[in-house]
């Protein structure tokens, strides 16, 4: 059932729950945190409308700065206005920005130790049509593999809000993941939200299996939850919004107490949250596991929800995941 | 700060040019030519030009120098050290474990050192966004970005060009080591960059090209940038790679080592008679 601290939306499992895309969120979540603190500034390279930056333009049009089509002086001239003393948001999408400018990140702002926030947009397989080019899918994977980078993929619209304002005063390089289409707001503005912190959103009296999961993906982990009970599989669910620094002591309790773990994710499982959850239960608590998550190709064009369901992200792959994880506990 | 005189500040990057030597044959790798090259710009800018305080390298005020091509780190660690950043003696753990004077520069490891670089072709950007930030601001120090010119091939490098062309960065001016030499060879057979002033003036750049190797030029220069309010200024500094050091100038093969103690040696006695001009003192 529900955790009850993880205070969601009452609404989260009906037909008319609110969908809006998590850049909304990322643009909402600008405008606040630059109220907050004048020395946030935003930086697009000619993605303002796509990527909701332009909500932060509007608001405060002398602290916007377009760059043009050009990702690597995205990064870079971020870089030298951190050193500064600003506090730099870079919006574009995840395919090009850490796409494209992963050195000059690593090098100017990882290695520097410079507050840029690196926003990357339409992130995962659910971009559709635009096909496999635009498609991030590895951008989980190679954010994390930096030293100094805090890597955030938030769940919904609200959470998506949150972490861009908290991100606006961790003081860290910090990588923020969104997508583009609409997803199901079912946090509320009470849920609790902290870097470094995984919530359990789902917890059942005994559950048999964990599911951890990042990004809006994490909605079809609890309708999995959801469905498992009904059929007498008690389940925990993770909202692992953090992947870096990963919450070792979260994952490690969930392992224990159920002793087998699905990560779910819209990234390549390699090096991905499933990576990152196998490191620390290898080392901590060998666990059974399985992944759901893109398994190490290119996605293609179609429909959102064509694409999940072909490459295996849906609620009822879940629900296979987790039968069968749970099967190679017992053997 | 105090006025030098031109004959002090040329001693003075004479004896820069001793230490890189010193520092290179301690680490045993490194590079030779481009440190050799820009230490007159490097003495010009820190003896002359700066508005600086070694003693405050995190003074909010400072005018901030942002070294490009990291790779020639051995001129920047020996200048900081002579203006007083931190102790000579430091020089001579140029690239060892610990020591904060890194094979490439890193922010935050030594005094004085603005910004990580050695991934060429994204320091005039950081140059840009510090001068653009300032500017927001309605700070008055000036931005300084030392370039070589091979890595105006890679494209990171243009985005910026015309960044701060676009945003008209006064405040910002690059100097570019124009020494035509890079680690496989000259510049104009690798990848030409010529015509490179023609270049700049296209992207609203106002363009001076000097001698780098004459002080009263380099500080003519900037003075002239100083007054010029609608563009950033770039610089070309046409210098001679491994300058001072007769058997390493002018070849590309002294891009990217560093010299034996017995090429040391004759390296210290062409620095020690400062070229055949001058007696030399000792042996």
């Amino acid at each position: 059932m529900i955790t009850k601290s993880a205070k969601l939306n009452p609404k989260i499992f009906e037909k008319d729950v609110e969908m809006v895309a998590t850049r909304q969120g990322y643009g909402e979540g600008l405008v606040l945190a630059g109220e907050k603190d004048e020395k946030v500034v935003v930086l697009s390279a000619d993605l303002k409308e796509s990527t909701r930056s332009i909500l932060f333009e509007e608001r405060f049009p002398d602290r916007y700065i377009e760059v043009g089509v050009a990702e690597q002086a995205l990064a870079t001239i971020a870089a030298g206005m951190a050193n500064y003393g600003k506090i730099p948001f870079i919006s574009s999408y995840a395919a090009f920005s850490p796409g494209r400018n992963w050195e000059q990140i690593r090098t100017t702002i990882a290695l520097n130790d410079v507050p840029v926030k690196i926003v990357g947009a339409h992130a995962g397989l659910t971009v559709g049509p635009d096909g496999a080019t635009h498609q991030m899918l590895e951008d989980i994977s190679i954010m994390r593999a930096m030293p100094n980078m805090i890597v955030i993929a938030p769940c919904d619209f609200l959470e998506a809000k949150k972490a861009t304002m908290e991100a606006a005063r961790n003081g860290k390089p910090t990588y923020l993941r969104f997508a583009r289409e609409k997803t199901p707001v079912f946090t509320t503005e009470e849920t609790p939200f902290k870097i470094g912190r995984a919530e359990t959103f789902w917890e059942s009296k005994e559950p048999m299996v964990a599911m951890v999961a990042c990004g809006p993906l994490l909605y079809e982990a609890l309708l999995a939850s959801k469905e498992l009970d009904k059929g007498g599989i008690e389940s925990l669910v993770i909202n692992c919004h953090t992947i870096k620094p990963l919450d070792e002591q979260a994952i490690v309790r969930a392992a224990k107490t159920t002793g087998a773990v699905v990560t779910v994710e819209e990234n390549q499982i390699t090096g991905g949250l499933g990576g990152a959850v196998s490191e620390i239960l290898a080392k901590n608590f060998p666990t059974p596991m399985e992944f759901i998550g893109m398994p190490g190709s290119f996605g293609e064009s179609g429909e959102p929800d064509e694409l999940l369901e072909k490459y295996g992200m849906r609620a009822k792959h879940i629900i296979e995941a987790a039968k069968r994880v749970i099967a190679r506990k017992s053997s | 700060m105090e006025k030098v005189s031109i004959e002090e500040l040329q001693k003075k990057a004479n004896e820069i040019r001793k230490d890189i030597i010193k520092m290179l044959l301690e680490a045993g790798s490194g590079h030779s030519a481009g440190p050799l090259g820009m230490a007159d710009v490097f003495t010009a800018l820190y003896f002359a030009i700066l508005n600086h305080d070694p003693k405050r390298p995190d003074w909010p005020e400072r005018d901030r120098v942002i070294l490009s091509n990291g790779h020639i780190a051995p001129v920047l660690y020996a200048t900081l050290a002579h203006a007083g950043y931190f102790p000579l003696t430091k020089l001579k753990t140029l690239r060892k474990l610990g020591s904060g004077l890194q094979g490439h520069p890193e922010r935050k490891r030594l005094p004085g050192v603005e910004t990580t670089s050695g991934p060429l072709g994204s320091g005039l950007a950081q140059a840009a966004g510090y001068a653009y930030a300032a500017r927001m601001d309605g700070a008055r120090f000036r931005v300084f970005c030392l370039t070589s010119d091979a890595e105006h091939q890679e494209g990171n490098h243009w985005e910026a060009v015309a960044f701060a062309g676009k945003y008209s960065l006064s405040n910002l001016t690059c100097i570019v080591d124009r020494n035509n030499i890079q680690i496989s060879g000259h510049t104009e057979d690798i990848m030409p960059l010529e015509p490179l002033e023609d270049k700049y003036k296209a992207f609203n750049w106002h363009v001076i090209g000097i001698d780098g190797h004459n002080i009263e030029e380099i500080i003519d220069a900037v003075n002239q940038a100083r007054a010029v309010y609608e563009n950033p200024t770039v610089i070309i500094a046409h210098t001679i790679p491994g300058k001072g050091v007769s058997f390493m100038e002018g070849l590309p093969e002294w891009h990217g080592k560093s010299p034996n103690s017995e090429e040391a040696k004759r390296a210290f006695a062409d620095l020690r008679t400062l070229g055949g001009k001058i007696k030399s003192e000792h042996e």
